[in-house]
């Protein structure tokens, strides 16, 4: 029997569209909770000022129905698509794309893509970054996530040697936002990569990022546990809100993990700023 | 009322000498009056035109930069959303911009050595503003003006008037850096 669930082509335009200008408008109440959390928590002054302020702002853009940053990201997205479905209509990408373009171009977010070499920007915020996954089922899942170039910029990978172990990474996510002090707009969210290849740590660190902020690694206790620890040790860095000194430097670490050759120890950092910006739909 | 709440103190554009000097990193402002937009591609074209001895399409004189690029303007609205960018890429340009006159710099983030000895030299200073809460940062531009490099879209070159836009001292013109002190007063060490 066939199995086979048609999607039109422009139902994923559309969702695609939806997502993105949602995302930059709306942002996550898992967000503005873990941000009240640490409102309650921050002891410096200044830092609580800076923890209202982007509190407000959430509800301002809101309301307005404005971005809640300027910078509208570059369009990331993350496609499940079921191996029983069939895309009718046009190809899949192209379809996407559109959808990228009628967001920015429709909702009034910035156009932030630009040749590197040129910096002649593609003034339709495309190409978009998309990765796709087959899985069983006839449902296609999309996640759009709007990355913003501050906190991209701050983010790595490393290749540690097998010595290095867990003590090596802790120090080096550490060590990352230890340097990227303000620039990242704290309080952020630290996605990390473990294991794999070179690419697949960055993969993982991204994806690490749509987890609920806060939420603990469900699979891995001994994940879960370092975590915690790296959260402890990065909101004594002291860098606080805003870069300007607290204690909430930031609101939650969250590790993803795969196996790695027997020569490696990949390790990835992605860092998020604190709009943390992500809406997911599954057709 | 704690007495270390800071009091905001008001700022008017064109920064005077003796304004930028008495000014402390870590003092809160608002700032009013007429900035420019610039960041990455103004910056350098801002940059060769002043190597080259070109005229520039701004009077860097007394200038206020703000490094930023908006969101569209939606339907109704003097400006879309707006905030301040990462400023340490704008280093490698700056100190140049700097011996040409201009006086502040708004941006997020931490600044090098150099720039921080050219605000010294010179008697300027660079400003911080909350990265991220951009739609009420907007509500601060009472004036949008498209100037120069219209091309460059949203890093084109804009004069905006601001009323009361806050923002916090961190780099002052005697060798000050609040990151750094802030970071300092707030870092646990570990044993």
């Amino acid at each position: 029997m066939d199995k086979t669930r048609k999607i039109d082509s422009k139902l994923i335009t559309e969702t695609v569209k939806k997502l993105f200008i949602e995302a930059n408008i709306n942002l996550g109440q898992d967000v503005i909770c873990s941000l009240q959390d640490a409102l309650a928590r921050e002891e410096s002054p200044l830092g609580r000022q800076v923890l209202e302020k982007i509190i407000d702002n959430a509800e301002i853009a809101r309301r307005e129905k404005m971005p809640i940053c300027q910078d509208t990201g570059l369009a990331v997205l993350f496609i499940e698509i079921g191996q029983d479905v069939h895309i009718i209509g046009g190809d899949l990408r192209a379809a996407i794309e559109e959808g990228v373009r009628q967001a920015y171009q429709d909702g009034f977010l910035r156009k932030s893509v630009c040749d590197p070499l040129t910096r002649k920007n593609t003034q339709d915020n495309t190409p978009a970054i998309i990765h796709i996954d087959i899985v069983p089922g006839d449902r296609l899942k999309i996640i759009a996530m709007p990355k913003g170039g501050g906190s991209e910029n701050m983010s790595a990978a490393q290749m540690l040697t097998p010595a290095a172990g867990s003590e090596g990474i802790k120090n080096f996510v550490v060590e990352k936002v230890k340097q990227a002090g303000a620039n990242p707009c704290p309080p952020i969210i630290v996605g990390v990569g473990i294991g794999g290849s070179l690419e697949e740590a960055c993969v993982l660190a991204k994806k690490a990022l749509l987890r609920p902020v806060g939420e603990a690694n469900n699979n891995d206790e001994h994940l879960a546990q370092m975590e915690k620890e790296l959260l402890n040790s990065i909101n004594k860095l002291g860098i606080g809100p805003g870069g300007l000194g607290g204690r909430i430097s930031a609101l939650a670490v969250h590790i993803e993990m795969l196996p790695c050759h027997i020569a490696s120890l990949p390790v990835a950092v992605n860092i998020q700023c604190h709009v943390a910006r992500h809406k997911e739909e599954i057709i | 009322m704690n007495k270390k709440e800071k009091v905001m103190r008001r700022l008017e554009i064109p920064l005077k000498t003796d304004i930028i000097s008495s000014l402390q990193a870590g003092d809160m402002v608002l700032i009013s009056g007429e900035v420019y937009t610039a960041r990455d591609v103004a910056h350098r074209r801002l940059y060769e035109a002043l190597l080259k001895g070109e005229k520039l399409p701004i009077d860097l004189k007394a200038a206020v930069i703000f490094y930023a690029a908006p969101a569209p303007t939606p339907p109704g609205k003097i400006i879309g959303s707006i905030g301040p960018t990462t400023s340490y890429r704008m280093d490698f340009f700056t100190p140049k911009l700097i011996e040409n006159g201009l006086k502040g710099m708004i941006g997020k983030g931490g600044r090098s050595a150099e720039i921080v000895a050219a605000l010294k030299k010179y008697g300027a200073v660079y400003f911080g503003a909350i990265g991220g809460i951009a739609a009420l940062t907007a509500c601060c531009v009472k004036k949008v003006e498209l100037v120069a490099y219209e091309d460059l879209g949203p890093e084109a070159i804009r004069k905006l008037t601001v009323i009361d836009f806050p923002a916090v001292v961190i780099n002052d013109a005697h060798g000050n850096d609040l990151y750094l002190s802030a970071q300092n007063k707030w870092r646990i060490q570990s044993i």
